[in-house]
């Protein structure tokens, strides 16, 4: 009894809730004839989708400067790099490394004046972070429309000018790491197994980032900023190089995220996609002020599950599409929850 | 530290303390020429949308005042307006008397999810601004649930105009036909072809006195003191988290009225996706008018909500006629009210920083630098 009332104080009990319930899903999956296999391919595959955007959360939130509800500018990083590469004609690896590498380095300048802002508005960041996110989607809205690209997969067709909502990746490299040593159990069920090894090699990489001198000075940042800087840390430095590192996971995200969706959303489609992110991490037992790699697995695992077991439940079960609805309340109800919980005193 | 100021002290802080209208003031003087909008059509639009948007923009005063920033969760109360009205139109009551029925059967529901959304944001103190956002993203997501599968099945519905064919949920948009400008045209006034809505004017004055006078009254004496400083107020005697609820409650039911008022004057109620756009536009109008995070008045709220408006009315045209494509205009007009209430966040934390800053090393006992 005592041990259970631990487990409960540890994960605490939104996080349990949502595990049993995401549990009776996949329970009472088979009697409304939903498939258990292609039901776990899909979350399986949602999760490589979305992973390393939720990843992106952890420095930012280790550096003390909040949940980065900014990160449609690394999105916006990402898609440049997509749009990109696609102008230049790359195809297949070289597309989407080509990709990655402008997406990156687009990302890196982008987290930089995003973290210099944030620096100047400490205590704010995540209000400010928020509406830099908006802005930025719309100010890239216009830029969509004027920016000089040229290719025909990706212009509209009749004005010969501006890009459409939706480009589409095939031929390029639509799925291309989806289908990278995928193994096919069964007619319904293949494991995306080269999208689960770029998750794995970007979370080792945070992992291993945060055990290097600078991951730790950045985790000392966030717990203690006096203390950080009277032990010669410099705090603003450190603040800056969590929101680039940020930024450039949002972008890598992004372009994973897209390869499997395969389509690349433009205009307003990074409108909100911090949320799900924010809400995920938050789900996997993350606060305002601590984040590691287990929440980012464990929070993503949950909610692309009930994302994706719940509309197709709801559906079977009392025809319905009210699981889209469902899916909002629980993941901003999250957000919610989480900004209530303060451990520390933010002034 | 008392400092003498100079001509230009006085000037530049003014620039610096007004640098968001100013900025809005110029852009909208190269504008309007190039849109090619004539003086009367301008100045008739803007008398309807000043009567439409003020109220909104009204109810996000009282919570600056206790100081617990925008309150963005003013959209709990142009969800509940929303409800009223979608039942009073159910109901079939037209008119002045539809909308007032529609006001009093929402105020109780606004009041509740004010009080609610006041508790939630007692618990995150110093983050108020992102909690009241999210709580709105969370009620929107109760109140589509309500709207597009409870209402018409579990809420009987008996006007099949208003439900989806497949027999529940409220449709996408819903025309207010039989309170299309009731308000509006309820003591019709035209002076040299500029029709004007003289009655919604005098509710939006009546709501001016209002804040006027609460400011003077004991508690709203006590709001601007928990405003300052919370740990004094709460020494001195107030009861900070009660008057912090109140602040909230007071603004949810405001908005709830706003957005009635606001439909009216539309004329067709945009049943998903109006509400959540509400307290963007009203707070990038308050900040355009020169308010901060910490001091809004009466006049900021004009001054901003003509300003917004004429940046909104011009840009579109300008857009066409500089760039060739109109929706270029439009995507620019959601860019700048997303845009400016990044930049007046930004201006005014970054101005709190240094006031901290400046504050600290005076403690030390250093010179002025």
């Amino acid at each position: 009894m005592h041990r259970l009332r631990q487990f409960i104080d540890r994960a605490g009990w939104p996080r349990i809730i949502i595990g049993l319930v995401l549990l009776s899903l996949f329970l009472v999956a088979p009697h409304w004839g939903v498939r258990i296999d292609s039901s776990l391919m899909d979350t399986i595959i949602r999760f490589g989708m979305n992973g390393v955007m939720v990843l992106a959360m952890i420095p930012m939130v280790q550096a003390g400067c909040g949940l980065n509800f900014g990160l449609p500018l690394g999105i916006i990083a990402g898609l440049l790099g997509a749009t990109m590469s696609i102008e230049l004609g790359l195809v297949g690896v070289a597309g989407f490394a080509g990709a990655i590498g402008i997406a990156v380095s687009i990302a890196c300048l982008f987290g930089w004046g995003y973290g210099v802002l944030l620096n100047h508005v400490k205590g704010d960041e995540m209000m400010i972070a928020t509406y830099v996110g908006f802005s930025s989607v719309s100010f890239m809205s216009i830029m969509w429309m004027v920016l000089p690209y040229h290719s025909p997969t990706m212009i509209w067709g009749y004005s010969g000018q501006g890009l459409r909502t939706t480009v589409s990746v095939d031929g390029f490299w639509s799925k291309i790491l989806d289908n990278l040593l995928a193994i096919r159990i069964g007619p319904n069920f293949t494991f995306p197994t080269g999208t689960i090894l770029f998750f794995a090699l970007m979370a080792w990489l945070m992992w291993a980032f945060f055990h290097t001198k600078t991951g730790t000075a950045m985790t000392a940042v966030g717990s203690n900023p006096d203390y950080a800087r009277a032990s010669g840390i410099s705090v603003d430095r450190m603040r800056t190089t969590s929101v680039i590192l940020s930024t450039v996971y949002g972008a890598i995200g992004i372009l994973l995220y897209e390869q499997s969706y395969g389509f690349i959303s433009l205009y307003n489609g990074p409108f909100f996609m911090a949320l799900p992110a924010v809400a995920a991490v938050l789900i996997g037992g993350a606060s305002v002020n601590k984040a590691n790699i287990t929440n980012v697995i464990i929070g993503t695992i949950l909610f692309q599950g009930i994302l994706t077991m719940a509309p197709s439940v709801i559906n079977a079960a009392i025809h319905s599409d009210a699981a889209e609805v469902v899916r909002l309340i629980v993941s901003n109800g999250m957000i919610v929850y989480a900004l209530t919980r303060v451990t520390r005193k933010s002034r | 530290m008392t400092r003498r100021y100079g001509l230009k002290d006085v000037i530049s802080r003014f620039f610096v303390n007004n640098a968001v209208p100013i900025i809005f003031i110029i852009f909208i003087a190269f504008a309007i020429p190039i849109s090619g909008f004539s003086g009367p059509y301008l100045t008739q639009q803007l008398i309807i949308r000043i009567s439409r948007d003020s109220f909104l923009v009204l109810s996000l005063v009282l919570p600056i005042m206790a100081g617990m920033g925008i309150n963005f969760g003013m959209v709990l109360g142009a969800m509940s307006g929303q409800i009223a009205i979608i039942l009073v139109l159910n109901w079939g009551v037209p008119g002045v008397g539809g909308l007032f029925l529609a006001m009093a059967i929402a105020t109780p529901m606004a009041a509740l999810l004010g009080w609610f959304s006041g508790v939630i944001l007692n618990k995150a103190k110093g983050r108020e601004m992102v909690t009241s956002m999210m709580l709105g993203f969370f009620i929107s997501g109760i109140y589509q649930l309500i709207v597009l599968y409870f209402m018409g099945d579990l809420i009987p519905i008996s006007n099949p105009v208003l439900v989806l064919s497949r027999g529940y949920g409220i449709r996408n948009a819903l025309s207010l036909l039989t309170m299309r400008m009731s308000l509006d045209n309820l003591i019709p006034l035209k002076i040299a072809g500029i029709s004007i809505p003289v009655a919604t004017y005098v509710i939006i004055g009546l709501l001016c006195l209002f804040i006027w006078w609460f400011g003077k009254t004991k508690l709203g004496h006590d709001m601007r003191a928990v405003g300052q400083n919370m740990a004094v107020s709460e020494d001195s005697g107030i009861k900070v988290e009660r008057t912090r609820i109140l602040a909230i409650i007071l603004s949810t039911v405001l908005a709830c009225y706003g957005q009635i008022i606001y439909l009216q004057n539309i004329g067709t109620l945009n049943t998903y996706n109006g509400a959540d756009q509400t307290a963007t536009f009203a707070a990038a109008a308050l900040l355009i008018g020169g308010a901060s995070v910490v001091r809004a008045s009466i006049p900021n709220v004009f001054i901003g909500v003509v300003l917004f408006h004429l940046m909104f009315l011009v840009s579109p045209m300008a857009g066409k006629n500089l760039m060739g494509s109109a929706m270029i205009g439009e995507y620019f007009r959601v860019f700048v009210s997303y845009g400016v209430i990044a930049l007046a966040l930004a201006l005014y934390a970054w101005k709190r920083l240094k006031e901290r800053e400046r504050a600290r090393r005076s403690l030390r006992g250093a010179k002025e630098s």
